[in-house]
């Protein structure tokens, strides 16, 4: 018995670094960016005490004292104008007046030599339970605000689920345009990888070692050293553009960077080896004999390919196109640098609030988004590839 | 006849033959190893023929060159009269069994045995009813939905003979397709296919490895040896008749005997071994006297007996060793000169070692071969 739990100690003791390892540099991370996401305390910090008095209100009738005083001590307690300021405009979205009517109080509490006995004195509306409502919905610790923003939805006063105005909603177009330039990447990979595949498959030796290994050097390369590089062969002046002039194929140089054809040829070749490998592993586990039967059975040769060889390395192509397809989507480095403004795609964006404006709400919003899409893609193939019978 | 049997130019075998399929001077080098040499093969429609060889011997190569999969160096080969050399496999009309099934695992029973219809554009149910009959030929109806997987060894190998038949091929090739069953079902399966070469009066094209599943199912034996045919002809003739050394040891078990030709007497020669005895044997051919030969005795074909007989070949012998084996008593005998083996019925007297015996044999019983 004694053994029995100190082997089993023992291997919990071995797998602690990974664990812990997961545990801080992925679960954690992760578990704190949805949260940022979701959190929203911008009215808590400035309103401790009127979140203490509020939870006892029953949302309908007329503030009581208490809750007045709460306010007001709250109020007066701030001394961060720009804390204050977001706390406004938050409340201004969710219920319109509330700027005048804040700036108005906060001007009758700065006045010290003739302090207002209560808020109603100051402004009849704090009579009225819609504004007390507004505070009392935003000291929720939780908001969906920050992921409807990500999919251009925001809540209007009534809170409802609506469109956010035209000048507000470029998420989805970015979105939309992720996942359009990955599934162009993910095509192009799985056009030219499935035939690389399958004569690398086919060949034997030094050549099937060379055709690999042409794919795996890439992957041994800094991805910004492979991203640079084409930036050098795409230019106006570079590598392709001049010897097709050389060759007399082109007049004027084609514009191959900082536009979408750019982008998807550089991705294409970064993202290759994830949609060679995985067919090639499934290519070469078909035996090689079904090809000759088919043929022998009346099958030419594209039809023996459609019938045969295509069905039975559909598995490698689904995991090849499932994983050039999530890599596609998480594109940073290579749109920035070889794309236009118009080819930016959803992690610049992230990367803009992370960085640029530290609106970590926002960048948490949209990466749970693409960690949502990331999900449901691979549940699908995971449906699948465990549906398909006749697997092993 | 016998007589030209003996030494058989594969030519002069195959102007009898009607010819469907027709090997004419095949050569096939890979690199620069050459695997099949100059070789002459003629096929007769409905007749069963197997390519019988050691591994390396250019049997299967010469079935990948008549499936289609491979193209002779040189040389042409000609179905009912036409060269095939430029047609592809999937024109060739040829059924092919594997030794390694090849059947679709993707696909259903059924679905692996419609596959040839389905490649000939035939009508839904045509095919429906053609993959039934298919099917209920090697009886296998009830496994139509199953996938190959969830069948036995055997139950696959059927399924493949059904998908390669299914459509009437006019040839039907198969590479060493027993090699993987366990000896019962391998039993089972040389009989099923005979009998549906004799149902349907295919042509079979057979190669094999195993020189008894050669013997017990063809018409005719073509033995294969480093590229060329060693001899080709029955069932019979290769084992009672060998042409050369390398069919007498490759077949069945024989004692091989040196001795030089004494004399040759119309269609026997007279061959006198080292321990100086004389053996009357068949098959003379172009012998002359003085010549070096081997003399192939079939174990089975020498009687004992502990008095000189009026057998016209007579060995003084002692037993060394004898092992019931069975079916038959093997006795181990050593000669003045060299060592002989002798099978014997079971209902054969036992022989103590030490035994002091007579081994005979009439002269049809063992063939002179030149080496």
């Amino acid at each position: 018995m004694s053994a029995v739990s100190s082997r089993a100690g023992r291997s919990v003791a071995l797998l602690a670094p990974l664990l812990l390892f997961l545990i801080g540099f992925f679960v954690w991370p992760l578990l704190s960016m949805m949260s940022q996401a979701v959190s929203d305390q911008a009215v808590l910090r400035l309103l401790p005490r009127s979140a203490v008095v509020l939870t006892d209100w029953d949302r309908k009738s007329p503030p009581t004292v208490p809750m007045q005083m709460a306010l007001m001590e709250d109020l007066k307690a701030v001394d961060d104008d720009q804390a204050l300021g977001d706390m406004v405009r938050r409340l201004n979205s969710a219920r319109s007046g509330f700027r005048t009517l804040m700036s108005k109080t906060t001007r009758a509490l700065d006045d010290t030599a003739n302090p207002p006995a209560n808020l109603v004195s100051i402004d009849k509306r704090w009579e009225k339970p819609e504004f007390w409502l507004a505070i009392a919905d935003a000291l929720s610790p939780l908001t969906d605000r920050n992921l409807l923003a990500a999919v251009d939805l925001g809540r209007n006063s009534t809170g409802d689920i609506e469109h956010l105005p035209a000048d507000q909603s470029v998420n989805r177009v970015i979105l939309v345009r992720t996942f359009w330039i990955a599934a162009l990447v993910t095509f192009a990979c799985a056009v030219i990888g499935f035939p690389y595949a399958m004569i690398a498959a086919s060949l034997t030796g030094w050549k099937r070692d060379l055709m690999l290994a042409a794919v795996l050097l890439p992957l041994w390369t800094s991805l910004l050293v492979r991203t640079a590089a084409w930036f050098i062969l795409l230019q106006e002046k570079g590598l392709i553009n001049d010897l097709l002039q050389t060759l007399g194929l082109i007049n004027a140089p084609l514009p191959l960077i900082f536009n979408r054809t750019g982008v998807v040829i550089a991705m294409t070749h970064v993202l290759l080896p994830f949609m060679v490998l995985p067919i090639y592993s499934v290519l070469i586990t078909i035996p090689k004999n079904l090809m000759p039967a088919a043929a022998s059975l009346g099958a030419p040769p594209w039809r023996a390919f459609l019938r045969v060889l295509l069905p039975l390395s559909l598995r490698g192509l689904a995991s090849g196109s499932l994983l050039v397809f999530i890599s596609a989507i998480g594109y940073y480095i290579t749109p920035a640098l070889i794309g236009g403004p118009g080819d930016q795609m959803i992690s610049s964006i992230i990367a803009f609030y992370a960085m640029g404006s530290a609106n970590w709400g926002m960048a948490g919003a949209l990466g749970v988004v693409l960690l949502v899409a990331t999900l449901l893609l691979y549940s699908v193939y995971a449906r699948l590839s465990t549906g398909e019978p006749g697997r092993r | 006849m016998l007589f030209q049997m003996t030494h058989p130019s594969p030519l002069a075998m195959e102007s009898s033959v009607a010819e469907f399929i027709q090997f004419d001077r095949i050569t096939k080098f890979y690199g620069p190893l050459c695997v099949v040499e100059n070789l002459v093969l003629g096929i007769g429609q409905g007749e069963f023929v197997s390519l019988l060889g050691p591994s390396g011997s250019g049997k299967t190569t010469l079935l990948m060159m008549l499936a289609g999969f491979e193209q002779p160096t040189s040389g042409n080969i000609l179905l009912d009269g036409t060269a095939i050399n430029d047609v592809p496999t999937h024109k060739r009309d040829m059924g092919v069994v594997f030794q390694s099934y090849a059947l679709f695992p993707h696909m259903s029973v059924g679905e692996n045995v419609a596959f040839p219809l389905q490649m000939r554009g035939l009508g839904k149910a045509e095919i429906v009813e053609r993959v039934a009959r298919a099917l209920d030929m090697v009886q296998l109806s009830a496994f139509a939905d199953r996938r190959p997987s969830q069948l036995s060894g055997g139950q696959q190998q059927r399924v493949a003979l059904s998908r390669a038949l299914v459509f009437e091929p006019r040839v039907v090739l198969m590479d060493e397709p027993l090699g993987a069953l366990d000896k019962q079902l391998r039993e089972q399966m040389q009989f099923d296919i005979r009998d549906l070469h004799r149902r349907l009066g295919l042509t079979i094209v057979f190669v094999t490895h195993d020189q008894s599943e050669a013997l017990t199912m063809s018409d005719r034996v073509a033995v294969f040896n480093r590229g060329k045919i060693e001899q080709i002809g029955t069932p019979r003739q290769v084992y009672d008749e060998p042409a050369t050394r390398f069919v007498a040891e490759f077949i069945g078990e024989t004692n091989l005997v040196e001795g030089v030709v004494e004399a040759v007497q119309g269609q026997e020669a007279i061959v006198r071994l080292p321990s100086g005895a004389h053996i009357v044997s068949a098959g003379s051919g172009s012998l002359v006297s003085g010549q070096s030969v081997f003399l192939s005795i079939r174990p089975e074909r020498v009687d004992l007996s502990e008095t000189r007989g009026d057998a016209r070949n007579c060995l003084e012998t002692e037993v060394t060793d004898s092992v019931y084996q069975g079916d038959h008593l093997r006795v181990q005998l050593q000669n003045a000169a060299h060592p002989l083996i002798a099978k014997l019925g079971r209902r054969s007297r036992e022989f103590p070692p030490g035994t002091k015996v007579y081994a005979a044999f009439s002269a049809n019983d063992c063939r002179v071969i030149a080496p």
